[in-house]
């Protein structure tokens, strides 16, 4: 019975990457390197106005006075940043105006990834900005948007139409001086997706971009900016795969979110990059700073990702809970596997009166993984009656892999609850024992336990993405299992 | 760009400081001691004090702890007492053995070192590390040697004597020990202790450790215990610190166990301005149980910092740490606790709870409960709460005609007796139980008959 069941696991947690493939792209890049010479070049070449240009110098300036962290529990090789190619962009001839004229290599990637832009228009109905290694190369439902008054567009295209809106609010949650990588990509940021929803709007469909890492040897520095306005809401959903690639690929994204009045912001990932091989050979660094504010009164984000792939994640989304009665929330699954390690988690700054925040966690460790929980919960003195709760929970599979958990509790007000709970756990005999009883196989039911234990944080998901996020967990951890 | 240039004076100035005594403080003590302090101190200059930026100091405001002019016990004249005036407020109807530490020296000069029942050895370390010396270089340092935390170098530089106990093979210590620790003196001073406490096989003993001030002058105490528990020995500390609030303490725990031991320290905080309690417990053989509690009921400017690591190194072990706290007015406090599960340590049960009760607004707590494990058999979990009393328990008390004042006071009292209940020597629980009822009423609960008025 063990016997089997550790083969089974063995199986579950030996498969190997299937979105390993590499599109054939001609791109257009920068050479390796970075100084203030590439930063200028990739500012003009992207046509920004000098405010851009003067906020990336800034940044890379402040960038080299500053050290690479250290404290997250994860074994980061040295990385030599003059290695990498800091722009690079399909090359186009002329605007595709249809379908037609997009290259077609590029349209069977999307096909691969099951996102067929012409069918997706009409079954899906989402509207996907697809950012291909950093130009954002074809934008859909654009004009159903505008309708509403619903800016969704790339960044680059923000900078130049709407220069106010991105000055107004670009840096003002991830201001660069953050963090190392922050600084980074404040420097050196290709593209990436704005979105603006006006006034009292509900956007009617799921935004989604797909990122995609493609060409090699260039890091991918996307920037995310959602503004929502009093009482709006919007699901933006992001997701993502990568070639196989044997060279560590760099990866330091921003994402700020700002939430007004009784605005409600959604944002889910699904992030499944190549993790490495079963030696921890390749596979990307994630090296992420997301954030939200909630700047108005009863405003509300909420963060929900699985996290499958990257050799090295460093992740932490987090709210600040402003207004009065905003509300943040935190639903995440990371599976680590092989040799893959991460260190994810949240932060929750309560500054306004009644801010409530939930955080739910799920690490599933197998192989020789490292899985990481680390959270910050901090009650500001201002902010009465202030409620959080936090639930992260470990799931070992295997005996050679690690559940770490560094919740950070900090508390300022004496009307603030909080509480955090956490368990680790393998999954139990008497449990597969149950299930076999009941004429299921060991296999089908691993595969049940592992997406029930990891359910809480699925259904929190769009619809869209729940399916896919399944599939991953399954290809991350079941292989033929389920 | 000052702070970082005070922090290395302090560090020079703490190693001058000893290179300047090093005649006193070898005079003070005993050669074994003694060869231990070179080593140590150059450790301790790599080291340097932990700042803010050590994770596991993060939250504790040790800045200008060490930077006070204080005088040192190197060579401080004997203080003349009468013992009983002391212990009038003590534990009225516990008989113990009585150990008597004054500024950090063994307090009997006659009979530093003395045999009670059954071939138990207790006094001074000083005098014991010449006396015992096999079982002195056997244990002395080799837990705390290879600590990452300066303070413990530190203390080993500088410790001239503490308290050495020893229990030998099969010996069952019927009355409990009772450690006191005073600090009196007529200028602000700082003091270094360290103890040694070895349970050999089968052996069983309870120790009550007491920390008190008898002078309104700031003092600063840097201990160091280190236990070691053989296999099948039991072996229980509970600790009560009630020094005065213009005090500091940090006291370093080292506890190392054995097949089937068992280990229960306990560590009661009332008073005391800035107290910092480490536990390191490692559970070095199959079958080991220890349990690790603290209470900490803390109110004006008063900062009390609880850090536990317990490292599961072989299988089959269960560890248990509570930590509950009550806290007032602008006290400050934070718990950071850790289990380290290691590879091969399957079948680990263990488990963490800390639980806060702020009073006030101006209180504030950190609380760090974490994991780390690395084996998949296991049974591990945490939990952690903020929060205040339970507004309905207090309605129901309440509409039950109990005053709320009243209702507040037994919801505290019985959030805390979680803790005092583990205590496992009967009138200690019920003297703990009275000292901290007081405590919650606000009645000074320091010492009935204490001479000051301080706090």
């Amino acid at each position: 019975m063990k016997k089997e069941q550790d083969k089974i696991l063995g199986k579950v947690t030996g498969s190997e990457y299937e979105f390993g493939f590499y599109t054939d792209i001609e791109q257009d890049s920068i050479g390796k390197g970075l100084n203030e010479d590439v930063i200028r070049q990739i500012s003009a070449r992207k046509k920004e106005p000098r405010f851009m240009l003067d906020f990336r110098l800034k940044a890379y300036r402040h960038w080299l006075t500053m050290e690479m962290p250290r404290w997250a529990k994860l074994n980061i090789p040295d990385i030599d940043y003059q290695d990498f190619i800091y722009y690079s962009a399909p090359k186009r001839k002329k605007k595709p105006k249809s379908m037609d004229e997009v290259d077609p290599e590029l349209i069977e990637t999307f096909n691969k990834l099951g996102i067929p832009l012409e069918e997706q228009k009409h079954l899906a109905g989402v509207a996907v900005d697809a950012v291909m290694d950093s130009v954002s190369v074809k934008t859909t439902f654009k004009e159903t948007l505008a309708e509403l008054g619903i800016i969704f567009c790339s960044f680059s295209e923000a900078v130049r139409e709407h220069p106010d809106l991105v000055k107004k609010y670009m840096g003002s949650v991830v201001p660069y001086t953050d963090n190392y990588f922050a600084a980074l990509n404040s420097a050196v940021f290709s593209d990436g997706s704005f979105c603006y929803i006006p006034k009292g709007v509900r956007c009617p469909m799921e935004l989604s971009t797909y990122f995609r890492i493609n060409a090699a040897n260039t890091g991918q520095f996307e920037r995310t900016l959602i503004v929502a306005e009093d009482s709006s809401y919007v699901s933006y959903m992001e997701g993502c795969t990568a070639p196989q690639r044997d060279e560590n690929q760099l990866h330091a994204a921003i994402v700020e979110i700002v939430a007004m009045d009784n605005a409600h912001v959604k944002y889910a990932t699904v992030q499944n990059w190549y993790p490495g091989d079963k030696e921890g050979k390749g596979g990307i660094y994630n090296f992420v700073t997301k954030r939200g504010i909630c700047k108005g009164d009863n405003s509300k984000i909420s963060w929900a990702q699985v996290e499958t792939g990257s050799a090295i994640t460093w992740k932490y989304p987090g709210c600040i809970l402003k207004g009065n009665n905003s509300t943040g929330e935190f639903y995440s699954v990371a599976v680590t596997n092989n040799q893959q390690q991460a260190d994810t988690g949240t932060k929750m700054i309560h500054i306004g009166k009644n801010t409530k925040s939930v955080i739910v966690s799920k690490g599933i460790s197998a192989g020789r993984s490292n899985n990481s929980y680390r959270g910050l919960v901090k009650v500001l003195r201002g902010a009465e009656n202030a409620r959080n709760f936090s639930q992260c929970d470990s799931l070992l599979l295997g005996d050679k892999c690690g559940a770490h958990t560094f919740p950070y509790i900090e508390t300022d007000n004496s009307t603030a609850i909080v509480e955090h709970e956490a368990t680790t756990s393998k999954i139990g005999e008497d449990q597969i024992f149950y299930c076999n009883q009941r004429g299921i196989s060991t296999e089908d039911a691993i595969g049940l336990i592992v997406n029930g234990y990891a359910k809480e944080v699925l259904n929190k998901l769009p619809m869209e993405f729940a399916v896919e996020a399944q599939k991953l967990l399954q290809i991350s951890l079941e292989g033929s299992v389920g | 760009m000052s702070t970082v240039k005070e922090k290395k004076d302090i560090k020079g100035y703490l190693a001058d400081l000893f290179q300047n005594n090093r005649d006193l403080i070898d005079s003070g003590s005993s050669p074994p001691l003694n060869r231990h302090r070179e080593k140590a101190l150059s450790l301790f200059r790599k080291l340097g004090l932990p700042s803010r930026k050590s994770e596991n100091y993060r939250y504790a405001p040790l800045g200008d702890l060490f930077e006070k002019e204080f005088a040192h016990s190197f060579n401080v004249k004997k203080v003349s007492f009468n013992i009983h005036d002391i212990f009038k407020c003590d534990i009225p109807d516990l008989d113990t053995n009585l150990i008597l530490l004054v500024n950090g020296k063994y307090y009997n000069s006659e009979n530093p070192l003395r045999e009670i029942d059954g071939g138990i050895v207790v006094g001074s370390m000083a005098k014991a590390a010449t006396e015992m010396p096999e079982i002195f270089e056997k244990y002395y340092n080799s837990m705390a040697g290879d600590t990452g935390d300066g303070l413990v170098a530190m203390n080993t530089a500088f410790a001239q004597d503490g308290v050495f106990i020893y229990i030998p093979k099969g010996s069952v210590l019927k009355k409990p020990l009772q450690v006191v620790n005073i600090m009196i003196h007529e200028t602000d001073l700082m003091a270094q202790h360290r103890n040694l406490i070895i349970a050999e096989e089968n052996s069983s003993a309870r120790v009550v450790v007491c920390d008190h001030t008898l002078s309104a002058n700031s003092f600063l105490s840097n201990n160091v215990t280190e236990i070691f528990a053989a296999p099948r020995a039991y072996f229980s500390m509970c600790k009560i610190q009630n020094e005065h609030n213009g005090s500091a303490q940090v006291s370093h725990t080292f506890v190392k166990q054995q097949r089937e031991s068992n280990v229960f320290t306990n560590t009661i905080s009332l008073h005391g301005g800035f107290i910092r309690n480490n536990v390191f417990a490692r559970l070095d053989d199959e079958g080991c149980e220890n349990h690790t509690l603290g209470l900490y009921l803390t109110d004006k400017k008063q900062y009390i910092d609880n850090y536990v690591k317990i490292d599961h190194a072989q299988p089959g072990c269960h560890s248990n740490q509570l930590f509950k706290g009550v806290l007032d007015d602008q006290a400050s406090g934070s718990f950071n606790g850790i289990i380290l599960v290691r590879e091969n340590a399957q079948k680990t049960n263990a488990y963490q709870a800390n639980n806060n009760i702020l009073l006030t607004d101006d209180a504030r707590i950190n609380s760090r409960p974490q994991l780390e494990i690395y084996a998949d058999d296991v049974k591990c979990s945490h939990g952690s709460t903020v929060g205040q009393l339970d507004q309905n328990a207090l309605f129901y008390m309440r509409s039950r005609g109990i005053p709320e004042r009243e209702a507040r006071l037994l919801l505290m009292y019985a959030f805390a007796y979680e803790v005092i209940g583990r205590i496992d020597v009967k009138p200690l629980r019920n003297r703990i139980d009275d000292l901290v009822n007081k405590r919650l009423r606000g009645e000074l609960s320091r010492c009935n008959n204490c001479v000051m008025s301080c706090g």
